[in-house]
Formats: C-alpha cells, structure tokens, sequence
C-alpha cells in the first residue's frame, strides 16, 4: 500500500508530507492479538474433537488437548463398518444434488423469463418470488407438515427435495436474476433477430455463460440442504430413511456420554464437509456476498 | 391472462417503440413454461402453509379430520400465557441483543484487519468462516462436548484454575451465556465476510488521499471506512436479528430447551410444544406471532435502509 502511494502522482506532487508513516504496518499489534485470541477460540473445539475420537473415555478426561498416547482407531472402525454412517450420507447426498438440480433448473428458468420477457405484472410477480427472503422457514413448519402428509410427500426424499427447492427459490431466483441482467443485452437482441426463441436462447446463450452463477446457486443450496435439520426431523420417521444430522441426533441419544464414540462419528461427518468448504468456499462467499449487497 | 391485453399495456407502460417488437405472441408460451413451475411450488409449499397457519391458529385441532373447532382467539391466549412462552421470548431477545452487541463489533474489528492482503490473512478468513459452513448440529455437539461437565474441556480449565466450574448446559444461570458463546463462535464468521466484501470494494484512492492528508489509521477507520460499509453493516444487522429470531438447530443439540425448559428460542418452544404434542392450532399461533415479529423487523429495516439511502 506505502509503495504504490509514493509511486503515484499525487505523491510526487505533495513531496512535503514526511514518509514517516510509510513503515507503519497495515495490522496493528494489537490487532494481530485479537486475530490470533478468535483464531484459538475457533480452533480449539475443532481441535479437540478430532483428537477425541482416538482416545479412550479416561484419556478425555485426563487429556484432552495433548495428543492421544495410541491412535486407536477402533472407534473410527466400527462406524465405518456400522451400516448407519455411510446409509444416512447417501441418503443426504441424494437429497442435496436433487435440490442442487431443481432449484437450479428452476430458479434460472424463472429468472430468465423476469430478466429478459417483458410482460404485464412481472415487477409485481419477482417481489412475490422473493417473499420468502424476509420470512423464516420454520413459520410454516408446522401446516407444511400437514401439507406434506396430504400430498403424501412425508417420510421421502421427494418430499424434502421438493419443499427444499421451494423455499431456495427466492434466494436462486435473485441470484440469478442480478447475474442475468449483467450479461450483454446485444446478444439476447442478436438472436431475436436470428429468429430464436426465448427457450432456445435460454438453453443455448443464456446458461452457458452463467457457470460461474450456476456454480454458486449450486454449492449455496447444497450446503444449506446437507445441513439442514428441522424439515427432516419433521418429514422423515424411517431410520433407513435418515440424514446425516439425524443420524447423529440418533448416535447420539444410543451413546450418552461415550464421547470417544460420538466424537469419531463427528469427525467423520465434519471432515469431508470441510473438505468440500475448502474447496468451493469462492462461489459460498460470492453469493453471500453478492446476494447480500444486492439484495 | 390474454396475450393481446399484455402486449398493449406493456408497450403503455414501455412507452419506446423499439421495445414493442419484445412483446408479440411468441413470448407467451416461453412465459407459461418457464414461471408457472417456481410459482406452483412456491406457492404450495410456501405460501400457502404460512396463510394455513393463519386459519389454524383460530381453530382447535390435533390435524386429522375437518377443522371445524372454531376457538376464536384462545390459541393466542393459551400461547402468551403458557409458561415457557415468556422465558423462549426472552432467550431470543438476549440472543438478538448478544449477536447485536458482542457479535457484530467484534466481526468489525477482525474485518478490519483481515481485509488487508496477505497469505497468512488470507488463511485466517477461510479459518473464521469455517465454523458458518458447518452444520448447526455439527457445531451444537461439538460444544456438547466442549462444556461437557465430566469429560469437556471446561472441567479442565477449571482444574486448571483449581475451582470447580459448574455443568454450564444444565445451569440455569450459565446455559444462556454458554450458548451465546456459540451462537458468536457460529456466526461471527459471516458477518465478517460481509464486512470484509464491504472494506474491500472501498476504492484504494479514497484510502491513499486520506493517508497523505496525515490522516490516522483509525481516524480513516471511524470516518471513512465504517461510512462507507454501513450498508454492508445494516445488512448484516437484519441478517442476525431474523437468524436469532429463529434459532433452532443449534439449540437442540447443546441442551434439548433444558434445564427445565429454560433454553428454549421460540422455534425450540414451537418444535417442544406444538409439534411434537400435535396441538397444531397453539403452534400455528406461535408461527404467526413469529411470523408477525419478522414482519415488523422487515419493515424497520427497509425504513431505516431507505433513510440512509436518502442521507
């Protein structure tokens, strides 16, 4: 920051101001103290828990910050070759990519026709859409529970996919909509002129220029839909049917205090999250962030 | 909706000439295939549960059969009067009041410093973040464990200290401070992110200009860079209020609304005592009184947003 300012014209043009400023670093000491007190906060639950899976219940009590004295991974063991773990991930991983894929599919094709069709009431029609940004989901948790037993939707996956798309759809929708309405307007005009249709230039301009969108509008609504608790504890009632968080609710409630146990099975369900985090974290905070000055 | 009614009020309203070529026929068909989709789940499985739970909350009902029942406003009564109901209110106010006071500043202050370039910075932000992108039930267990009275780290840090720190998830007088604690560990990260997104979209020259004026880095702190984020800061105000009012997961995990019902948010307290007993008529009451409270938040919100705008 320092160099480029004494680069710059305007310092040239001001050589009275002294350059006594110029060392002073961009963070502070105290700064760097405070970074560094959030950073251990942050870390040392993280820190323990994934520890905590090797030892046993009387090393946690007398260890619990060092490393374990033998990394037994017994515990990690029996998860693995339990039938719970890997049946409750597949059972979300299923539930997310086809939220991921209909909310996907749906909320541009929405957004398209708002962005780029003009029609009567369309102004109206968005901020309708877009309701569901200033309300929580759990207001309607309990008629939706009624709604999806009419329909028959409880107890499936269907029926979470499908409520799930629905409430992502304020939030897709203008994601998509900011996105589209950024991309040169010449060549929606050229292909009219070509004599295209408005599907066909959505399928064909339209979503092969938005990747960067469709990817995050994806890993947003994956992410939300992996964590998700309150509409599978409400929908779902078959342990073959769980999700991950029920799935450890339910760990959890067999094991009482076997910290060892449920400590391992954490880990296993945090590790590839944070795995997936590291890597799609760009497009999490470009819609977090682009969502959020805009909206 | 006729095509020909469309097109003649959309060019009224276009005005231009060139925009009416926009407008024929052909456009009706791609409309009534790309909306009606978005609006039919949308309005099945959005809309209308929030209006069902305007109809129920007058009615009494255990969810089978007709609603027939008509109570008037009993279920409103019933729901300020029950016991619980005050203490779940209150929880969710201290919560909004801790993420307002201890959770936002300190976002701010972190922001601050990790907007800069750098690697070690950079490492620092995804580090903050992370505890955001981890599940609410992931992150209530962990803290189970943490204020664990007999195997966490907080009987340790009290050996450490030779006294003995109580079960804090099963005091009454520490559970709501504990899990404020977490709700700030939880979420400070994405407030921090918006801030950080905010400083970063501060232009370099009004940040050079200052600093060859003699003006002091936190002088250019106070007077510049918080002015000119304070949308980024209005945001993530109405961002924690409406996450606070409905907190939910985390709170089942770290203490299930125990000890005795003194930890409950008013989604834990809709969950506890509409849900699970099936008393559908006092738990839609809760759901619009909640429904309500965000409305209100919502249009403070665009208030004080449109005040600052014109500002």
């Amino acid at each position: 920051m320092a160099d480029t300012a004494l680069a710059s014209p305007a310092a040239a043009a001001t050589p009275m101001k002294p350059p006594r400023r110029r060392k002073r670093p961009a963070i502070s000491f105290a700064q760097w103290l405070t970074l560094a007190v959030v950073a251990l906060f942050i870390i040392v639950p993280f820190y323990t828990t994934l520890l905590g899976g090797f030892k046993g219940i009387g090393e946690l009590r007398t260890n619990p910050f060092g490393l374990p004295q033998a990394w037994d991974p017994s515990n990690f063991l029996g998860i693995l070759l339990g039938p719970t773990l890997f049946r409750s991930l597949w059972n979300s991983l299923f539930i997310s990519l086809g939220t991921v894929a209909l909310s996907i599919l749906l909320a541009s094709m929405t957004a398209f026709a708002f962005a780029h069709i003009r029609f009567f009431g369309s102004k109206f029609l968005m901020s309708f859409l877009l309701l569901c940004l200033l309300f929580p989901s759990a207001t309607a948790i309990l008629p939706l529970f009624i709604k999806m037993r009419d329909l028959g939707l409880l107890d499936s996956h269907l029926g979470i996919i499908i409520v799930q798309v629905a409430f992502s759809l304020s939030f897709s929708i203008l994601l998509f909509h900011n996105f589209f309405k950024q991309l040169p307007k010449e060549l929606i005009d050229a292909a009219r002129m070509d004599n295209c249709g408005y599907l066909r230039i959505y399928w064909y301009v339209t979503l092969p220029l938005s990747l960067p969108i469709i990817a995050t509008v994806g890993v947003f609504n994956f992410v939300s839909s992996w964590n998700s608790f309150l509409l599978p504890l409400i929908a779902l009632n078959t342990d073959a049917n769980y999700t991950w968080p029920l799935g450890i609710m339910q760990f959890q409630g067999e094991h009482g205090s076997d910290w060892p146990k449920i400590l391992a099975y954490l880990t296993l369900t945090i590790v590839p999250a944070i795995a997936f985090f590291l890597l799609a974290q760009r497009y999490i905070i470009s819609g977090l962030t682009g969502g959020a000055v805009k909206g | 909706m006729t095509s020909v009614a469309t097109t003649s009020i959309a060019a009224d309203v276009a005005g231009a000439p060139r925009r009416r070529r926009y407008m024929d026929r052909k456009s009706l068909v791609p409309l009534l295939l790309l909306i009606p989709p978005s609006l039919i789940l949308f309005v099945t499985f959005v809309v209308l549960p929030v209006i069902d739970a305007a109809t129920y909350s007058f009615f009494q009902w255990t969810g089978y059969g007709p609603v027939t029942n008509f109570v008037g406003l009993d279920n409103y009564i019933d729901v300020i009067n029950h016991r619980n109901f005050a203490t779940s209110v209150r929880n969710s106010l201290i919560v909004v009041a801790a993420s307002l006071l201890i959770q936002l500043p300190l976002a701010l202050w972190v922001s601050i410093a990790l907007a800069e370039k750098g690697r070690i910075v950079a490492w620092m932000r995804t580090l903050f973040f992370l505890p955001y992108m981890l599940a609410e039930i992931a992150a209530g267990l962990i803290w189970k464990f943490v204020y664990d009275g007999n195997y966490g780290l907080v009987p340790q840090i009290g050996d450490a200290l030779h006294t003995k720190l109580p079960f804090v998830l099963a005091d009454k007088l520490w559970v709501i401070p504990a899990i404020m604690l977490v709700i700030v560990w939880k979420y400070f990260g994405f407030h921090m992110m918006i801030y950080i997104a905010g400083l970063q979209s501060i232009p370099a020259e009004v940040l050079e200009a200052a600093r060859l004026d003699g003006v002091k880095k936190w002088q250019i702190v106070r007077h510049i860079k918080i002015p000119m984020i304070w949308s980024s800061i209005i945001i993530s105000v109405f961002f924690s209020i409406t996450g606070a009012l409905q907190l939910f997961d985390v709170i089942i995990p770290l203490t299930n609304g125990g000890p005795s019902n003194s930890s409950h948010t008013i989604v834990s307290f809709l969950y506890a005592f509409g849900i699970l007993r099936m008393k559908i008529g006092f738990g839609a009451a809760v759901s619009v009184l909640l429904c309500i409270a965000c409305v209100i938040v919502a249009i403070v919100y665009r208030r004080v947003l449109f005040r600052s705008e014109t500002d």
